[in-house]
């Protein structure tokens, strides 16, 4: 098998007294998109600057691309691209200028360095703005030019940290298209992001990290069966058939929990068995449909907050 | 062309298309000489004796006083990109690690000359004139430039040391304001109290203002020429290498 794209083993950071990450294990295969995912303050930006050669860790080490990210960190800067959590454009520069400049400082020579510059601001919905210095851009076109420059070089390995925030939704799908494409040509991608929709569709392996350690790693329904897998959701009409539809659904699994005006049946249970159970005890229902846990329950159970609740407490 | 120099052509560009869409920050950096040569000449001029025509004596003070700042301009810049996550996104990419600061103080030598330009006008309206061969005020532009390359690495240093671009500003007006004053610049040292005498004496912007009032006035050059060069190369060869140092490990605020 491929060295893995990214390794990280046991990296550990503090800055003064707060210890931002105490051991973290990150690996993602070669072509493959590995998200990682956490409330505010887990350290999520922290691994992805030691990733990228911008912090050095304590303790702990990380090969990104075959290449040691302290020892070999001027070879590996030629083989990463970043797009930081806030966009970093040169606001007196046009968008067609600053992709060009990244370009060239990754050396890409003058003629390909245009060339990638008006491909992207094209598939990125730019070119239309790509004159205008981006000091007249909006907060998603700037986000949008700073991930352009992230992926001028084409790199092998691209990190991008929490890179919809501030998105519309035409944007964020273009760009999960656009990353989708160049994993599909074998990139690696590393996203930090707090949209749970986001990393389910395209994370193919999930990190989360909350107080700077990976407390769970898996694929998205690894992880949600970690946490419980499938259930049926029972909707009554009445509250006095409460007893009766335990009972009725008891004849199938006797772990049913019962809270009016839902009666929730774990396991992989057929709908057509529980409804003509339900219909001969005569309970009347609602609703009756199988849930599977989402990624929200999964934070939700692991970090002891709901997403939205921890980004909400830290506005 | 070796990669480092390549890198900091890139970047002295986008510094100077900067300086294109911002004009207005060389409107300041040029009307405050302008205010200084008029305010000299006309409030202080008839009242100071320097033993020639004051506006001969005043313009390379003014000259050498301006090019000094014109290093802040690197210390804002620095902070603003630090700021604004630029110089994450540059430690992120392939390129040398000098370039962002050489590329940062190039683009000061542009505008300096720029400032120099003016003042020298300016100084021509009120009565300054050359009286020196053109080699000689060739090589005092010359070694204008050295001196205010030199300051742009202080400034560098300044700037990467700074959480915004005020207080970079204040550290350097603070600082290299006094210094100026405590020279040959605007007044002979020699009616100056012992103790600041004394100081002026080996201050290099002293060295800075012979040099410069010899090469284009041709007042006796003592050793200032010589010294003053030596002062511009030494400052360069210590700072320099300080702010890269700092940059390698600086990071976004
Ligand atoms: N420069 C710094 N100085 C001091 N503390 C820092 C610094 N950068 C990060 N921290 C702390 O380290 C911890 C991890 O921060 P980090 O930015 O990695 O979190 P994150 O997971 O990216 O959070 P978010 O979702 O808010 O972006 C936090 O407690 C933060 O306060
Ligand atoms: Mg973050």
């Amino acid at each position: 098998m491929p060295d893995p794209a990214i390794i990280a083993e046991g990296l550990q950071k503090s800055y003064g007294k707060v210890e931002a990450l105490r051991g973290v294990d990150l690996r993602a295969e070669a072509g493959s998109v590995l998200g990682l995912l956490g409330p505010n303050g887990a350290g999520k930006t922290t691994a992805v600057r030691i990733l990228t050669t911008l912090l050095e860790a304590d303790a702990g080490s990380a090969r990104v691309a075959g290449l040691d990210v302290k020892a070999d960190a001027k070879q590996l800067r030629g083989r990463i691209g970043l797009a930081g959590q806030y966009a970093a454009v040169d606001e007196n520069l046009t968008g067609f200028e600053n992709l060009d400049m990244v370009g060239r400082l990754y050396h890409l020579g003058k003629p390909t360095a245009r060339e990638r510059a008006r491909d992207l601001l094209e598939r990125f919905d730019l070119s239309d703005a790509a004159d205008r210095p981006a000091k007249t851009y909006s907060g998603g076109m700037r986000r949008r030019l700073d991930l352009a420059a992230a992926l001028v070089a084409h790199p092998p390995v691209v990190f991008l940290d929490e890179p919809t925030t501030g998105l519309d939704p035409r944007s964020r799908i273009g760009l999960w298209e656009t990353i989708e494409a160049r994993v599909a040509e074998g990139t690696t991608v590393l996203l930090t992001t707090q949209y749970l929709d986001e990393a389910d569709r395209l994370a193919d392996r999930i990190a989360v990290i909350d107080h700077g350690t990976v407390i769970a790693e898996g694929t998205s329904d690894e992880l949600k069966s970690q946490i419980g897998g499938e259930r049926l959701e029972v909707k009554l009409r009445d509250t006095a058939d409460e007893e009766k539809a335990i009972r009725a659904l008891g004849g199938i699994c006797d772990d049913v929990h019962a809270e009016f005006p839902l009666v929730t049946v774990p396991g992989h249970i057929p709908v057509a068995d529980a409804v003509r159970a339900l219909d001969d005890a005569g309970v009347a229902i609602d609703d009756i449909a199988v849930r599977r846990p989402t990624l929200d329950d999964v934070f939700l159970t692991l970090t002891g907050r709901p997403a939205e609740e921890v980004e909400d407490s830290d506005a | 062309m070796p990669e480092m120099v390549a890198d900091a052509l890139v970047i002295l560009k986008r510094n100077l298309i900067k300086f294109r869409r911002q004009p207005e920050m060389l409107i300041g950096y040029t009307i405050q000489p302008i205010m200084f040569v008029l305010l000299f000449v006309y409030v202080f001029g008839g009242s100071i004796d320097t033993g020639m025509d004051y506006e001969d004596f005043l313009i390379p003070g003014i000259i050498v006083q301006n090019i000094t700042f014109g290093g802040a301009l690197t210390a804002v810049g620095l902070v603003e990109d630090l700021n604004k996550g630029l110089i994450d996104r540059f430690r992120s990419l392939p390129m040398a690690r000098s370039a962002v600061l050489a590329g940062r103080t190039l683009a000061d030598v542009v505008v300096n000359l720029f400032g120099v330009i003016i003042v020298i006008l300016v100084g021509y309206v009120v009565g300054f004139r050359f009286s020196t061969s053109v080699p000689e005020v060739l090589y005092g532009i010359l070694l204008l430039l050295l001196f205010g390359y030199a300051f742009s690495w202080i400034f560098a240093l300044v700037g990467l040391y700074s959480t915004s671009a005020e207080s970079a500003q204040q550290i350097g007006f603070t600082v290299i304001f006094p210094i100026t004053f405590i020279s040959s610049a605007f007044v002979p040292i020699q009616n100056m109290p012992a103790p600041l005498e004394a100081f002026a004496e080996v201050n290099p912007f002293t060295l800075a203002v012979d040099a410069m009032r010899h090469l284009f006035v041709g007042t006796p050059a003592g050793d200032s020429v010589w010294q003053a060069t030596l002062w511009s190369v030494g400052l360069v060869a210590v700072f320099a290498p300080l702010a890269v140092m700092k940059y390698r490990k600086v990071s976004a605020r």
